[in-house]
């Protein structure tokens, strides 16, 4: 069975067919070759395949690509900049907040989604909330240091921004 | 771990939702948040024919407050119930409850339906169904029917539901504002399933003793359980230290939990207890 | 040559990050080529029997799937994997054969390669395919069985390795003390975050394989896949992409490292494979497994006399590259940085119907670690002696290095600790830790929790050789590259490696245009990175390289200014200065790119040196522990990066306490793996250990390499599991409670207060 599906990834509209088995992380890294997305464990428990739909953060493996339709979808692609990185993005580098990179994509996306939210939570909730991504190489102190200092980039008024 | 294919279908409407379930004679599934049942299908444990994906049915995703109680639509996902501000008060057990449901992103997708219809023994809005006396509504194309609670968690996993049916609302009966309530739940990390978790509520007499208590576990049987005996010991007695303890022993008495490579018999016994104790002692505090 | 310091011991940022935050890497699955089959591998679901047939035709005809293939397809005989590491003689009839052809071993083993147009009509496949296997009693424990893996082989017992030194007979017959206790350590694994993959191409026309997904030995990964596919070394390149998570697991040979470069080569066309996080479970390396029995013998003053007894380990189905590995280390490192004058030790390794075993960060050296700091608090607690002060009788002084090690056979191995002062680091740790203050609160309850602390030593050994190759090349434009054949698996080479070629060729880093590593076509022979070597010898062989580099430079310059080379002086920043004022830009010197490469050859280890204290608070009715506290101080020698190095301890404290605390393979008696999810396979996450702290001391460089570096890749977790056994054990002790196995789950650390209760 082939269904339609249309959808807006990263600011683009997107029209293509797919099998309904197709989870949206596949989508994405296959299909529309958006690899930044990772899949690390295919059942809902490591968080690397994070994306936003319509703003929240999903597990991309957990939806499939039809479920997507008519939503608008961000990836890592679309949080990030050729010519600079992102406040979130440099925080990460200078707190060292990665190392394998494997889990960095689902970590940023997650991250993003909740500091847009709630730009003054503090530690505690950080890592409440990123206790849904797992991480085996940087022992997440220097995950939760690097978000908390991203935090004055998105209480501005008018957000992170670049 | 890619699933087995299936077809897909995206109703509108509850009545064409019900009619494609019963065209399939048990072999479809309904698809609402996906967290649990797409794991299914990625181990290759569930194959259904036919996948009714219950996404777009709107009407499902009112939080209904009034005299009848707390109604949750089934498609109320755990994003809402956190949000809504309402909650908090007009049912304190709910929202306490949810706050130990998995993780953030499964918390933006996951649903009140999706959990119920699951019925996994150690689920905290199947706990609380049971505790609340709640019932829950269901339909199929022959027509609606509403289940209570106590009859509806059959064993892990397995509900009163027939194949062809889908939930469409949860009902947890009115809440006293003055009413005590306690909640604990110990996993072995943030998220995780409960290895036991306690609910429970009293409502306070005129005269300082406690009545229509309420116990309710998690975690530690095949489904979720109230316990007679712990409400028999606290209803007209007042809620102190060695009310507590002789609760929390009979807690661990009435439950009958199985091994498992997590924990032994004993232990969940004794950690059965200790819920009971904690969420009392929260609730008398 | 001294490199002068202007990028060593700087925190700089690293290189890799630019692509990473932005989700550019370029992992394995990120790949694709055109034309591209997707495999999947049949496994067992048997851990023990005989195959009575396989049939695949119905799994052949089914739409888009292309090819099955099983050992029969392969040939006769099926290529075996060899050994990398100590490959004794008595340890090949237990290697693993790229697929399954009489017997079935383990769960997880392969029987069958399927390939498809797509990963999930490969999948689906799998069903198609029927397999009748002849159970066979499992084997899951180590010995106490009749049923023999390899009927050729008269026992399970693939060897015993004994650690030897002065005369521990005599030690224990006059010893005035002596304490014997068992301890066990449970199965537990890697698991780094992306699981594995493969994808080969072959290039009929001008007979050449390539293969991605390489990691960790991808050189000699090369040599084993040359001899066993029948293919010259030369026409095989391996390659290294971006790789997510190695810690000793990844990048070894295993059997789909050749199963899919021969599926490609048979059916002339690129074939991907990619792990699923199921089947890693059951498939890449497990370790740790092991339990032992051991005797200290002390005088009454806790000096310690000697060690012995004997200690086993659980191997699984096959002996793999690097599986004795592991056995050696618990008992060639059992002593530690302690003076231990005299031991005999043995340690089997026996075969058991369980996914095989290979090295995982500090291989046998966490698990020796957890059995010998639990028998010191034990025996500290007997003799009436400060814990603290135990160890510090019983460090070894620098005056007495270097120190022997036990000598180990067979491979008579030995080995020495060459440097350190392990007292200065167990001094920061108690300091850091406020143990002075916090002892007070030792073994008491408060709030309803009971406090404990603790604290172990330790050392790291690293830099394994024998050698590594760089090679440097001047860009036309005046850059450089940097080609290395030490692998990445995260840990940040490419920065690192940019520091130390910029510093030694007296550049900035924006001057080091790529660091290139891993890939066989890089550079002529080389070596990987296990056993925390890459920053020594990779590093150190660019050293070489850059020295070699300038004198080229030197006497392109001299051609140029028609001098002798020694007449030109090579000026910070890239400027070659002649007699008589003369100059030239590198760049100008450059041509099509000038290059040179660089060796060092190393039979030595370096020695990383430490210590970690642990405060826990543990609740008594659930068994669960807060660590409220946790110090980890290690020496690493001159430290390239302390911002990544800081970060390899905290990361490696971690795992460590998820073999502590969370992680746990378990098998069934049948041998089947009950834990084949991420939802029972437990593993830290963010709000688990909130508090960790790590100081890096960098004041006893290594007498080895030219660097003076250490590798510090694995001394984080080294100590973990005694610190915290201890932790529980010292929280606990008013119940009695003396932890002798992992991991210390709630319900475990609650059935250890039980007798105390009733």
């Amino acid at each position: 069975m082939s269904v339609p599906l249309h959808f807006e990834v990263n600011g683009k509209p997107v029209a293509i067919e797919v099998e309904p088995r197709l989870t949206l992380a596949d989508c994405l890294r296959h299909r529309l070759r958006l690899t930044g997305t990772h899949v690390g464990c295919e059942h809902g428990v490591c968080g690397a395949c994070t994306v936003l739909v319509d703003g929240d953060a999903v597990r991309a493996c957990l939806m499939l690509a039809v479920q997507a339709e008519g939503a608008k979808v961000v990836t890592i692609e679309g949080l990030s900049h050729d010519a600079h990185l992102t406040p979130l993005q440099a925080s990460f580098r200078k707190h060292h907040a990665l190392q394998c990179g494997f889990c960095t994509p689902g970590m940023i996306t997650t991250a993003h989604a909740l500091l847009s939210e709630e730009p003054h939570c503090d530690a505690a909730r950080v890592r409440e909330v990123l206790s849904g991504n797992l991480c085996r190489c940087t022992g997440y102190v220097s995950i939760v240091e690097a978000v908390l200092a991203a935090r004055v980039a998105y209480q501005k008024k008018d957000g992170p921004g670049a | 771990m890619k699933s087995p294919a299936f077809d897909y279908a995206c109703p509108t409407t509850l009545v064409e939702a019900v009619s494609l379930l019963a065209s399939c004679k048990g072999e479809a599934r309904a698809l609402a948040g996906g967290q649990s049942l797409v794991p299914m299908l990625a181990f290759r444990i569930a194959a259904p024919t036919l996948l009714v994906d219950l996404n777009k049915l709107i009407e499902l995703r009112y939080i209904k407050i009034d005299n009848d109680g707390v109604r949750l639509g089934a498609m109320v996902r755990w994003r809402q119930i956190e949000n809504d501000v309402r909650l908090v008060r007009t049912h304190p057990l709910l929202v306490a409850a949810v706050k130990h449901v998995a993780h953030y992103q499964i918390r933006n997708r996951g649903t009140v339906g999706g959990s119920l219809a699951h019925a996994d023994p150690a689920a905290e809005l199947s706990g609380i169904a049971v505790t609340c006396e709640a019932e829950i509504t269901a339909i199929s194309a022959a027509g609606q029917r509403v289940i209570r609670a106590t009859d509806f968690f059959l064993g892990p996993l397995t509900t009163a539901l027939t194949p062809e049916e889908i939930i469409v609302e949860l009902r947890l009966p009115p809440w006293p504002t003055q009413r005590r309530w306690g909640f604990e739940e110990f996993a072995r990390r943030r998220g995780d399933f409960a290895m036991a978790a306690a609910a429970l509520y009293y409502d306070t007499r005129p005269d300082g003793k406690a009545s229509n208590a309420h116990v309710g576990v998690m975690g530690v049987g095949d489904r979720p359980q109230r316990l007679a005996e712990v409400e028999a010991i606290l209803n007209g007695s007042v809620i102190e230290p060695e009310t507590i303890a002789a609760a929390e022993r009979a807690a661990a008495a009435a439950v009958n939990p199985s091994e498992d490579i997590h924990a032994s018999a004993a232990y969940r016994r004794a950690l059965a207890g200790t819920m009971v104790e904690r969420a009392l002692k929260r609730a008398a505090a | 040559m001294k490199p002068n310091n202007a990028l060593i011991g700087s925190p700089i940022e690293r290189l890799e990050d630019l692509r990473f935050t932005r989700g550019r890497g370029e992992y394995v699955d990120d790949l694709t080529r055109v034309g591209l089959l997707h495999a999947t591998i049949l496994r067992s679901s048997v851990a023990h029997g005989r195959i009575r047939s396989i049939d695949a035709d119905a799994a052949r005809i089914l739409p888009h799937v292309h090819s099955v293939f099983t050992a029969a397809d392969i040939g006769n005989p099926v290529p075996i994997i060899p050994m990398r590491l100590h490959p004794l003689p008595e340890l090949q009839p237990f290697e693993q054969p790229v697929m399954a052809y009489d017997k079935v071993r383990y769960v997880g083993e392969p029987i069958a390669i399927v390939l498809a147009e797509s990963a999930a009509i490969a999948e689906d496949a799998l069903a198609a395919i029927a397999v009748d296997i002849e159970p066979l009693p499992a084997v899951t424990g180590c010995g106490g069985s009749d049923e023999r893996l390899f009927d050729a082989h008269g026992t399970n017992l693939a060897l015993t390795y004994t650690a030897a030194k002065g005369d521990a007979a005599a030690a224990f017959a006059d010893a005035p003390y002596t304490r014997r206790e068992k301890f066990a350590v449970q199965r537990h694994t890697a698991l780094p975050m992306e699981p594995r993959g493969v994808m080969a191409e072959w290039d009929t026309a001008r007979g050449r394989l390539t293969v991605w997904g390489a990691a960790k030995v991808p050189f000699f990964n090369r040599r084993i896949l040359a001899r066993q596919i029948g293919l010259p070394e030369a026409s095989i390149e391996l390659v290294e992409n971006d790789v997510g998570g190695g810690f000793g697991a990844r990048g070894e040979f295993y059997p789909e490292d050749f199963l899919i470069p021969f599926a490609a080569r048979r059916v002339g066309r690129p074939v991907k494979w990619i792990e699923d996080r199921r089947e890693h479970l059951m498939a890449i390396n497990h370790a740790r497994e092991s339990e032992c029995d051991i005797e200290i013998a002390c005088s009454r003053d806790g000096t310690i006399l000697a060690l012995r007894g004997h200690a086993a380990t659980n191997m699984g189905a096959y002996l793999r590259t690097n599986g004795a590995v592991g056995a050696r280390n618990i008992v060639q490192f059992m002593s530690g940085p302690y003076r231990v004058p005299n031991i005999d030790l043995t340690v089997s390794m026996w075969m058991t119907n369980k996914t095989p075993v290979g090295t995982y960060r500090g291989p046998g050296r966490f698990e020796t670690d957890f059995f010998r700091e639990r028998l010191f608090d034990m025996v500290a607690r007997d003799l009436g002696i400060d814990r603290v002060e135990f160890r510090r009788r019983n460090l070894v002084a620098p005056t007495e290095m270097p120190y022997a090690l036990a000598t180990i056979t067979p491979y008579e191995h030995k080995d020495e600790l060459d440097s350190g002062d392990y007292q200065t680091t167990l001094d920061r740790c108690l300091q850091e830790i406020g143990w002075k203050e916090k002892i007070a609160l030792n073994g008491k309850e408060t709030d309803g929790r009971y406090h404990g602390l603790a604290v172990g030593c330790f050392v790291e050994g690293g830099a394994a050789g024998p050698k590594e190759t760089a090679r440097l090349v001047l860009e036309p434009n005046g850059s450089f590259s940097v080609y290395v054949g030490s692998s990445a698996v995260g840990q940040g080479l490419e920065t690192a490696f940019a520091q130390i070629a910029g510093d030694a060729l007296e550049v900035p880093l924006e001057r080091i245009s790529g660091v290139f590593h891993g890939s066989t076509a890089h550079v002529s022979d080389g070596y990987g990175s296990y056993h925390s070597r890459a920053v020594v010898m990779g590093g150190s062989a660019i050293l070489d390289a850059a020295a070699n580099l300038r004198t080229r430079i030197r006497v392109e310059a001299a051609a140029r200014f028609d001098c002798a080379p020694e007449q030109v002086e090579l000026v910070a920043g890239g400027t070659a200065v002649g007699p008589q004022g003369k100059s030239i830009a590198f760049s100008e010197l450059a041509g099509d790119g000038l290059s040179a490469e660089g060796t060092f050859f190393n039979k030595k280890h370096t020695w990383g040196y430490g210590a970690h204290a642990a405060h826990v608070s543990v609740d008594p009715k659930t068994g669960q522990v807060d660590l409220i506290d946790y110090m980890a101080v290690e020496d690493c020698g001159r430290v390239i990066n302390p911002l990544m190095l800081h970060g390899q301890v905290i990361g490696a404290v971690v795992q460590g306490l998820g073999g502590a605390f969370l992680e746990h393979l378990v098998y069934d008696e049948q041998g089947q793996l009950l834990t084949g999810s991420l939802a029972d396979y437990l593993v830290p996450t963010a709000s688990d250990f909130p508090r960790i702290r790590a100081q890096v001391m960098g004041t006893h460089p290594s007498p080895i390499n030219p660097l003076g570096a250490k590798g510090a890749g694995e001394g984080g977790i080294i100590p973990v599991g005694g610190v915290m056994a201890n932790a529980v054990a010292a929280a606990l002790s008013s119940f009695g409670v003396e932890p002798h196995a992992l991991p210390l789950t709630p319900p475990t650390i609650w059935q250890l207060m039980e007798p105390a209760r009733r």
